[in-house]
């Protein structure tokens, strides 16, 4: 999400001032992403310029200063919302890189290696789990932005279980080489890009 | 203090060509209000673990404790009690029975026990009312949803004075908010003492436990440091 669709959204309920803006933000992003004034009013400057806000020209340049969202801001926000966010994969995740490494490097037990990342991911998820016991201090944005880093974590997760369990079964099969044999990564036989 | 302890418990399946070797000197403590979970994919050995530590099967070598005491050491009739007294089960698939309601499932292991059926009636709507569940006392297991008949698998679990927790996959067919429910529900009785094993291969069950331990062919490869405070992830 950018900085400037959210004020976009904060001013589609209504003029706001800009210190407002900054501290609404920050409560609505569950405190997980920290703004600072000046941020938030070079964005305000550039919607200004794009027609997309308006400002009270008669006040000052300060945290008094009030802002509206224009036609234009109404449309652009609308249009943003219902834009999928680009979900293609990257070219290089460097957690799949280092297990395909591990299997070829000799000495390196790929399943120690994949227990290894494992863990850290677990504990990570304990970490963000645990923001979630307090139930009375935990508002519905807050529990989406922890409920959206747990799957997000727990899909990486699956990855590796699914990784151990193929590698496990290569194994048995003898369809793995041993390691220390001059072996290339393996490549796809096409480039796969998914567009939104 | 310690509730379950697990010393180089071993299990083994079969013989000669056949046997398979389930868990392989397996050490584990659990104490008195602690979560701990138990991951790894199936084969691991997560289920065996915890029939071992409930007294459902025998270890083949090792010693299983349960609040001190060595269950191999005991009479059969003395793990029985000890069962019904001491250890609460929830499985995936609730184990309720069918012909009962559920205040009557809930309040069974104590009238098993030879509590009287009112004071193990009362116990029972009690453990139903802490699970926000007493308007669906009188309702038989087919009358309730998914998450509703896993409430009263968890309340029959802690009904009385139960020391040890042990489940099973316990959010299996449920969807996540209700499996969310259910973790809070074993991390509530942990909370008012109980410890508990959870056994699972989903990493966002396994999450609310205050430790995780990692199974793979029958041994502990792993576990996680102690949950460090949660204000690190947000500054």
């Amino acid at each position: 999400m950018s900085v400037r669709h959210a004020l976009l959204a904060l001013l589609s309920e209504g003029p706001k001032y800009g210190l407002q803006l900054r501290e609404e933000f920050e409560e609505r992003t569950g405190e997980v992403w920290p703004l600072n004034v000046g941020q938030v009013y070079t964005t305000l400057q550039r919607l200004e310029r794009d027609g997309l806000v308006e400002s009270d020209d008669a006040a000052d340049d300060g945290p008094q200063k009030g802002f509206r969202i224009t036609a234009g801001g109404e449309m652009e926000l609308a249009h943003w919302l219902r834009t999928p966010p680009d979900l293609s994969s990257p070219p290089r995740d460097e957690l799949v890189i280092k297990v395909m490494v591990a299997l070829r490097m000799p000495g390196v037990d790929v399943h120690e290696v994949i227990q290894v990342h494992r863990r850290y991911l677990v504990e990570l998820m304990q970490q963000w789990t645990r923001l979630k016991e307090d139930e009375a201090g935990f508002d519905v944005g807050f529990a989406l932005v922890v409920d959206a880093e747990l799957f997000r974590l727990d899909s990486v997760i699956r990855w590796l279980d699914a990784a151990d369990g193929r590698l496990k079964r290569a194994a048995v099969d003898g369809s793995i080489a041993a390691a220390g044999e001059p072996t290339r990564l393996p490549k796809p036989k096409r480039k796969v890009v998914v567009r939104p | 203090m310690t509730v379950l302890e697990l010393r180089k418990v071993s299990k083994v399946y079969g013989d000669g060509a056949t046997e398979v070797l389930a868990l392989d000197g397996v050490d584990l403590a659990v104490a008195a209000g602690s979560l701990v979970a138990v991951m790894g994919a199936s084969g691991s050995g997560k289920s065996t673990l915890l029939t071992i530590a409930g007294s459902l099967e025998q270890p083949t070598e090792g010693d299983v404790l349960v609040g001190g005491a060595v269950l191999s050491k005991m009479s059969r009739n003395d793990q029985a009690r000890m069962r019904r007294r001491s250890i609460g089960y929830v499985f995936q698939d609730y184990n309720l029975l069918a012909g009962l309601t559920a205040v009557e499932n809930v309040s069974l292991p104590l009238e098993l026990d030879g509590v009287a059926a009112r004071k193990a009636r009362a116990a029972g709507m009690a453990a139903l009312e802490e699970l926000g569940l007493t308007d669906r006392a009188g309702h038989y297991p087919d009358q309730l949803s998914g998450g509703e008949r896993q409430r009263v698998s968890i309340a029959r679990a802690v009904v009385g004075d139960r020391q040890l927790l042990l489940a099973d996959e316990p959010s299996g067919a449920l969807d996540s908010a209700n499996g969310e429910a259910v973790m809070r529900l074993v991390l509530a009785a942990c909370r008012r003492g109980v410890a508990a094993v959870v056994v699972t291969h989903d990493a966002q069950l396994a999450s609310w436990a205050d430790r995780v331990v990692f199974l793979r062919d029958g041994r502990v490869v792993d576990q996680t440091a102690p949950r460090p405070e949660p204000e690190s992830l947000v500054r």
